[in-house]
């Protein structure tokens, strides 16, 4: 394994992403509360760009005591979706909402004096 | 971590993607798949053209003057002349999650082909299509138009802008052409005019109708298209307006059923009413209703038919054995259950019977690698579904270098009358 600088963190807002081709690896950068998490660019779907979709807060279902729809509203969790086919990830874990098994692959990311360090798989 | 050596790897931005998203970009994940099979013949039965982004084109070629007019009058209020909307059309690409599905405003060549036939052909080569059949989009519903004289001069329209304009610019790409099934008679001039043009390759019904048909009045249409030699294709499509379907509160729920349920319907009639004893050499495909209903109804029919022969006195065989006559397109394969998957392919003999579609650029479009990552098929199969099974039902000639394997045999037919 080895690190590769990015670019600067700063350069990443808060709710924003950038995906880069390291060579042949693809990643996605988020920018997830000031908290960065990075995935692979590969949908467990049908191996779609993933990372290149739209982030959107996850819907949730409000219901009273009664179990009674209440209405619709969007959650604090983002999520973000495939632009193929619209499978959605929660952006903290990686996970889809409905399945725990279905997940986008976690790359290593850290922040190291205002720079993004990403891991990649192959020594370079 | 280990550091960074200075200038090794190289480093690209890649772009979000939006529904200004070039086509090649969109599915560029989709290249080195199409790469590795390039020796593969692959057919996409039923791939998608946007009419509505070219509606003045379309409707430039209504025949009747006082009809090209009203159209036009209501282009200029920017709608879609004469065209009847359904409610859930504009939620297909999931409110924004899916933008390659509306609103396409990707950049093409002003001075190339057709803005419609570049966007065709950059799906073409990005997925390592060899032909690819389209067929309307928003059309699918105008079965649905309480005005019959409506389907027939938008369908004649959309039939001459396609034949005239479309497939004229790209021998890849063909057509299976739109019936207005609510008019038979009118129905049977499309299969007159068209039967001989190379670029089109059936004829397709709208599934999305409320029209029976074993009605006598089709006879005639079906005797035409067994006698040109090409297939008559339904293509499933939904509608929300429907009163069962209004039950539903969600897109997804009316999506996954409405989808199914006129197909299933219409198939339905089919076999009970001995259609295919009645026309054994025409050659029928269901199209945009995945598979899995497929082991349902070959089943259920199968059971009530073994009780009740007497209501289906035409059939000389279990109804799942037409069934496994017919043809049926891939998309959208249902995959999440590969055992089921399996059995359903096992019990529709999809190794002679199914035919590849994308439906393209459609939101729940299929590649290719949707047939060649199925664990169980073996190559034969794999290359019969991708384009073989598709030649042979549209007359295609295979090139040889993409003919690795032999095509299945022909069914066996029974004798015209
Ligand atoms: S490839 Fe990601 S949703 Fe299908």
């Amino acid at each position: 394994m080895s690190a590769v600088r990015i670019g600067k963190a700063d350069e990443i807002k808060d709710g924003d992403y950038r995906v880069v081709a390291i060579d042949r690896f693809e990643v996605g950068v988020f920018n997830n509360g000031g908290r960065f998490v990075a995935y692979e660019n590969r949908c467990p779907h049908y191996d779609g760009p993933v990372c290149q979709g739209r982030i959107y807060n996850r819907v949730e279902e409000v219901l009273d005591e009664r179990q009674c729809h209440v209405g619709l509203r969007f959650g604090a969790e983002r999520h973000i979706v495939c632009p193929w086919h619209g499978w959605e990830f929660n952006l903290e874990t990686g996970v889809h909402p409905g399945d725990k098994h279905m997940k986008l692959k976690k790359v290593n990311v850290e922040v190291l004096d205002g720079d993004i360090w990403v891991e990649t798989p192959r020594p370079r | 971590m280990d550091d960074q050596k200075p200038g090794s790897p190289q480093i690209v931005d890649l772009p979000k993607i939006d529904n200004s998203t070039d086509t090649r970009d969109y599915l560029a994940r989709a290249k080195p798949h199409a790469e590795k099979f390039k020796d593969y013949f692959i057919v996409d039965v039923d791939a998608h053209v946007s009419e509505g982004a070219f509606w003045s084109e379309v409707t430039d070629k209504i025949d009747s003057d006082v009809w090209r007019q009203m159209a036009k009058a209501q282009e200029i209020r920017k709608a879609q002349g004469l065209m009847n909307s359904q409610p859930g059309t504009n939620y297909q690409d999931a409110f924004g999650r899916i933008p390659h599905q509306q609103a396409l405003n990707e950049h093409t060549a002003k001075n190339g082909a057709h803005r419609q036939v570049q966007l065709l052909q950059r799906a073409i080569d990005t997925m390592g299509i060899d032909i690819m059949c389209a067929f309307p989009t928003p059309m699918l519903l105008l079965g649905m138009h309480p005005q019959t004289e409506v389907e027939v001069q938008v369908g004649h329209a959309y039939n001459r802008w396609f034949t005239e304009d479309i497939v004229t610019q790209d021998k890849r790409i063909v057509g299976m052409l739109y019936l207005p099934f609510n008019n038979p008679q009118e129905c049977v001039k499309v299969v007159e005019k068209y039967a001989a043009n190379p670029s089109v390759v059936g004829f397709m019904v709208s599934s999305t109708r409320y029209k029976p048909v074993y009605h006598d009045d089709y006879m005639p249409l079906y005797a035409a298209i067994e006698a040109s030699g090409k297939p008559l294709g339904f293509h499933a499509g939904f509608h929300w307006g429907d009163q069962s379907m209004q039950q539903c509160n969600r897109f997804i729920g009316m999506h996954s059923i409405s989808f199914v349920y006129f197909n299933l319907l219409h198939l339905t009639n089919w076999l009970v009413n001995g259609l295919p004893e009645r026309f054994p050499k025409l050659k029928v495909i269901w199209i945009e209703s995945g598979i899995a209903w497929l082991a349902f109804l070959m089943q259920r029919l199968d059971s009530e038919y073994m009780m009740r022969p007497s209501e289906a006195p035409l059939l000389k065989k279990r109804p799942s054995e037409y069934v496994r006559e017919m043809y049926f397109s891939t998309q959208p394969l249902e995959h999440s259950n590969m055992e089921l998957t399996q059995a359903t392919m096992k019990a529709m003999k999809a190794e002679t019977q199914l035919l590849f579609a994308s439906d393209w650029p459609h939101w729940d479009f299929d590649l290719p690698n949707s047939i060649t990552n199925l664990p169980f098929l073996d190559e034969q199969a794999k290359r019969n579904i991708l384009g073989l099974n598709a030649a042979r039902v549209f007359n295609l000639e295979v090139p040889a270098h993409k003919n690795g394997a032999k095509a299945p045999a022909p069914r066996e037919m029974a004798p015209a009358k």
